[in-house]
């Protein structure tokens, strides 16, 4: 069955994505790998609901999609709102509390 | 292809929906609608009217959380057993309602003071908390993914609510990109889970997973989706965000996040723990027992050291969630899974109480002295005798200290592991009992200071708290004594059987 490639491709997705959001400096770049990591989900969920022959997967990665497009609404305003205050979006500059 | 889909409508079979279950999920979605309207509508003199409304919201959606309780004969079962409402549901509902109407009385008038926006505050608030409302039911992977999404999405708006200060910026972005990432994380796990099950049913997927023979797809669902959950209580490693967070939000938004969406992780693994991965224990196991070790030591020690209050309650809560986890690395355990799904809903019932009333104090004593300095509390009995007791109480209590409440929900968590009579249960509890004395330590010295030492500035002129705190205060002091003075009050509470489905092997 042609499903584990897909589960590779999305294991690929997911890597990448976790690289990203631990190694990126810039947040608009973190919030891109995030979405990487939501379609590797998405594509795991499909190639599952295939194979089982299970809808219930597909259902679930219609909220997953939903539902990540309000969590990016959200995340690009905060990101916009420390590039008012600071004039940068560099993540490593957001140092105001420590310890 | 009309007539084909009119031919599949008529298979179609409306779903019986028990509107009296759904009730108080209802009230809360007519709350939100009416507060956004009013908001809309309303001169800025009379906005402090949405904090009454909301507050009534809160306590309107508590009556048929009330009036199911006292029918209560049996558990209602919604959508093939994805939505359920039993008494674990109910108690939980309850909390999560009386949490919000003490974090609205507490930001009152920080809100008004502060010039912020009050009506999209109370709004996101209500959403957030029809969020937990519908954690304490979901039985589903995907019911309870849409439950932390809308939950935790108006969280961090709230948490960057100061929008021109650079520190809740901070504080909002951080909460952000860790819990986005916490939930892709998790995402991946159920995604897993989905596919070696084949069902998104909790119940389903606990009699699909079996001790000894996991293969490798559901051992990486069951750690992954524990993961993500252990973002949201902050849990050690997780728990980068916490401090930072809790320190550059607004304070009652700090005590909305450190009480309220904490417990609501802590539903959700509750729930998936016990539904859905009883059968697994040989994963789940040692990898919370790590967690509640590691998390109750770092938070414990990094606590020591910190000098502003704020960021002390922080790594006192990330400690005081690993007391909480503690009893849920048994719940596999023949002896002591019943005690531990006890345990760790008592707690948090407790938690609320004292965790929000020590937020309260901060927020009264910081109206007058403009800072979070440990040391601007010095000589507070000098001139608010009220409060120091009140604080002396609150801090007691998370200290651990008979007769409060905190000191029977520890014990409670104790017997929990000890009934589980295994070396692992055995180190545990030892650990807990060493790091009980840790948090002894620096609840004293924050008590010291306020019972001992002289005010900083030698300014005795007393505090105003402005009726609403004072209500807030009332409620938990009263809270915290009678859980420890009344345990019974509490300990019938999240039996094993009022969870539905609920099984320990």
């Amino acid at each position: 069955m042609l499903a584990v490639n897909f589960l590779l491709l999305a294991a690929v997705l997911f890597c990448i994505g976790v690289y990203g959001v631990i190694a990126r400096r810039n947040a608009v770049m973190v919030l891109m790998s995030i979405e990487l990591i939501l379609n590797a989900v998405n594509l795991n969920l499909i190639a599952f609901a295939v194979m089982n022959g299970n809808q219930d997967g597909q259902v679930f990665a219609l909220y997953v999609i939903a539902i990540a497009a309000a969590e990016v609404g959200v995340g690009l305003a905060m990101v916009l709102m420390i590039y008012r205050n600071r004039k940068s979006i560099a993540l490593d500059e957001l140092s105001e509390m420590k310890g | 292809m009309l007539g084909l889909l009119l031919a599949q409508a008529s298979d179609w079979i409306t779903p019986v929906i028990d509107w009296h279950a759904v009730a108080p999920e209802l009230v809360l979605v007519v709350g939100v609608n009416v507060v956004l309207l009013l908001d809309l509508n309303l001169a800025d003199a009379k906005k402090w009217m949405l904090a009454t409304l909301t507050g009534f919201v809160m306590l309107g959606a508590l009556v048929p959380v009330v009036t199911l309780a006292v029918i209560g004969d049996d558990s209602r079962s919604l959508f093939d057993g994805r939505y359920v409402i039993d008494e674990y549901a109910l108690i939980l509902k309850a909390f999560f309602l009386l949490v919000a109407y003490v974090v609205i009385l507490m930001s009152q008038t920080e809100l008004e003071e502060g010039g912020y926006y009050q009506g999209e505050f109370y709004v996101l608030m209500l959403c957030s908390v029809l969020g937990m409302v519908m954690m304490s039911s979901a039985r589903d992977l995907i019911s309870i993914f849409v439950a932390l999404e809308l939950l935790s999405i108006p969280a961090y708006m709230m948490a960057a609510w100061r929008k021109r200060d650079v520190k809740s910026n901070e504080a909002g972005v951080k909460y952000y990109l860790l819990g986005v990432f916490a939930s892709g994380i998790m995402l991946y796990g159920m995604s897993f889970l989905f596919g070696s099950t084949n069902s998104t049913l909790l119940t389903d997927i606990g009699a699909a997973l079996t001790d000894g023979d996991l293969n490798g797809m559901e051992v990486v669902g069951v750690v992954f989706v524990i993961c993500g959950f252990a973002f949201k209580i902050s849990a050690v490693p997780f728990h980068t965000w916490a401090p930072d967070t809790y320190e550059g939000a607004p304070t009652p938004v700090t005590a909305f996040l450190s009480v309220a969406s904490k417990a609501a992780g802590f539903v959700a693994l509750v729930s998936i723990i016990f539904l859905a991965f009883p059968n697994a224990s040989d994963v789940y196991q040692p990898l919370l027992w790590v967690l509640a070790a590691l998390t109750m030591t770092v938070g414990n020690v990094l606590a020591l050291r910190q000098t502003n209050i704020v960021r002390l309650l922080a790594y006192s809560s990330v400690s005081q969630g690993g007391f909480i986890l503690m009893p849920l690395a048994f719940a596999g355990n023949s002896n002591a899974g019943g005690s531990a799904l006890n345990a760790v809903v008592v707690y948090l019932l407790v938690y609320g109480f004292m965790n929000l009333g020590a937020f309260a104090i901060v927020i009264a004593v910081s109206r007058k002295t403009r800072s979070g300095e440990i040391s601007s509390f010095g000589g507070l009995f000098g001139y608010a005798p009220g409060l120091a007791v009140a604080m002396t109480v609150f801090f007691a209590s998370l200290a651990g200290i008979p007769p409060l409440g905190g000191w029977f929900a520890k014990f409670n968590a104790f017997r929990a592991v000890l009934q589980a009579e295994t070396n692992a249960a055995y180190v545990l509890a030892a650990i807990a009992a060493v790091n009980t004395v840790i948090s002894a330590a620096y609840y004293m010295r924050v008590l010291r200071s306020v019972w001992m030492d002289d005010a900083p500035d030698g300014d005795q002129s007393p505090v105003v708290t402005p009726s609403p705190i004072v209500a807030a205060l009332g409620i938990t002091v009263i809270g915290t004594i009678v859980v420890g003075v009344i345990p019974s009050a509490v300990t019938r509470f999240a039996e094993l059987k009022d969870l539905t489905g609920a099984v320990v092997p």
